[in-house]
């Protein structure tokens, strides 16, 4: 009767996945706040602002690289995804069937389901290197890749299961719990790094610049550590969300927003989360001399320090699997979504138990980025270029083509010749979204030209 | 009574943070700090659901 009671009411729960979201159900400023705030101060801040570190950042390059990068993604999220998202109220999925057609769709949606797959696995890891710390389980090393103990893998299924329970609630939970812990994370973030200034020698707010420059970004990579510029700081920090904002994935979240306005909201998760938790984490590191986020929090902030990892990384593991059950579920419509983010949580956690998730945080949220910002810039061309010059939008929609070549065509010629830039003339990862976006831009007009012209002349003369 | 919880919260939300500046500046030992920050998120978790982000439709 109970368990009966729990799946109508998991059943009940709507989520417009092929409908546009109704008036009655858009969202507040507060919302999207709370919910960008939440979901960038997250676990893995603890793991990147100790990275710029053992890249050799200097102090000037870091905190001009990060105010440059991340204004550009607020603005990113504000002109580029906002707008689309408010204007058509669909889901990223729903929008790109329209474009795509139905297999290639699925095809995308299963690479964009297991990225964010793995995107929420190397969080819920990150939590659980802060579970771990009272049961004294042996965590895993930066060199680790592989699980490391019977420990490990069950305080990764213990958090993982949380996770997944509140992700399976749908966006309503994963909005609230966002919400709630959000000021306190931050906050804690802070308290962390004013906490482990004093150990290097920072005895008041004017020592701060000098100590930083000596003592935390010195500008000397550690040994095996490729050494970073004001150009690597401000385009991870840029890109570091590319699929989210020019890669058009949070679609499915600012739908709900009552105005476009409200996608500058991510001004809260970029200069709180990959601003001051950067910074803040940054010194954890320096202090500690270690890099694992569960004991540098725990060495700077106690209890608390340790609570937040856990915390941080449930605030982004939740709406992560969240979208990952959207992204799977737009391939099987016909299945409830709780059931759908089930089935992604148990694989998100079986990845999970795989440190090198953590270890390649860098490469991996790059790579991610770069392999769905293309689909991106399709739906920004469908939506703003193709009707002005006189071509359809929505072109699988309207012809009933369950694959349409012009989308595929742009998605693999952009990641071939992406690929080529970065293994033959070696041009990093961080570097290739920005003439990555405008050459898939190029080749979606040029493609959709080329296959909507013949259509009409095939039908002129069929005529 | 919500008007409290947000007192309460925010007291929370200040042992969090307050410590640490105290500790930086010579006025409080590092454990003091710590515990003081522990007790700042069981304050914080304990009244903030009950008034943040209420009735959200």
């Amino acid at each position: 009767m109970k368990e009966n009671t729990v799946v109508n009411k998991l059943n009940s729960i709507e989520e417009f996945e092929r409908t546009p979201v109704p008036e009655r159900k858009l969202k507040g400023l507060k919302s999207f706040i709370g919910m960008y705030a939440g979901e960038h101060t997250a676990g893995t801040e603890f793991v990147i602002g100790p990275l710029f570190v053992a890249h050799g950042v200097t102090a000037i390059d870091l905190f001009a690289g990060l105010i440059m990068g991340n204004l550009l993604a607020v603005l990113s999220w504000g002109f580029i995804c906002a707008p689309i998202a408010t204007h058509t109220r669909e889901t990223l999925y729903f929008k790109l069937e329209k474009i795509c057609g139905r297999n290639l769709v699925g095809i995308y949606n299963l690479v964009n389901g297991m990225m964010f797959c793995f995107l929420a696995g190397s969080m819920i890891a990150v939590s659980a290197t802060a579970v771990g710390i009272p049961f004294n389980i042996a965590m895993p090393e930066l060199g680790d890749w592989l699980p490391t103990s019977l420990g490990w893998i069950v305080t990764v299924f213990a958090v993982g299961a949380v996770i997944t329970v509140v992700a399976m609630l749908g966006y309503e939970q994963v909005s609230r719990f966002a919400n709630i812990a959000s000021p306190w994370m931050i906050l804690v973030f802070v308290a962390a790094g004013f906490a482990a200034l004093p150990d290097l020698g920072v005895r008041s707010l004017g020592d701060f610049w000098q100590v930083a420059q000596e003592k935390i970004w010195t500008g000397v990579p550690m040994e095996g550590q490729s050494k970073f510029t004001f150009w690597h700081v401000m385009f991870f920090a840029w890109f570091a969300n590319m699929a989210m904002h020019i890669g058009m994935a949070d679609m499915s979240i600012l739908r709900y927003a009552r105005k476009w306005q409200y996608g500058f909201s991510s001004a809260t998760g970029m200069f709180l989360g990959h601003f001051v938790a950067w910074i803040a984490s940054g010194i954890l590191c320096a202090a500690a001399g270690a890099i694992a986020p569960g004991p540098i929090a725990y060495n700077a902030a106690g209890i608390a320090g340790a609570i937040c990892v856990i915390i941080a990384g449930w605030t982004t593991a939740n709406p992560t699997i969240y979208r990952a059950g959207l992204a799977i579920q737009g391939m099987m419509p016909s299945v409830r979504r709780w059931k759908v983010t089930l089935a992604v949580g148990v694989v998100t956690t079986l990845a999970a138990c795989f440190p090198a998730l953590v270890m390649r945080l860098l490469d991996f949220v790059a790579l991610y980025g770069l392999i769905l910002m293309p689909m991106g810039a399709v739906i920004f061309i469908d939506f703003y270029v193709l009707p002005r010059m006189g071509l359809k939008d929505n072109f699988a929609t309207k012809e009933g083509l369950r694959f349409y070549w012009a989308p595929a065509f742009t998605w693999f010629t952009t990641l071939a010749l992406c690929l080529l830039l970065n293994m033959s003339a070696g041009v990093d990862i961080f570097f290739l979204g920005l003439p990555g976006w405008f050459l898939a831009a190029l080749l979606y007009i040029g493609a959709s030209r080329f296959l909507q012209q013949r259509k009409q002349t095939i039908l002129e003369k069929a005529q | 009574m919500k008007n409290i919880l947000k007192l309460v919260s925010l007291i929370g939300l200040l042992l969090t943070v307050v410590p640490s500046i105290l500790y930086f500046y010579g006025s409080l030992s590092f454990d003091m700090h710590k515990w003081l920050m522990a007790l700042g998120a069981v304050v914080w978790f304990s009244s903030a659901p009950f008034w943040m982000n209420q009735a959200t439709d």
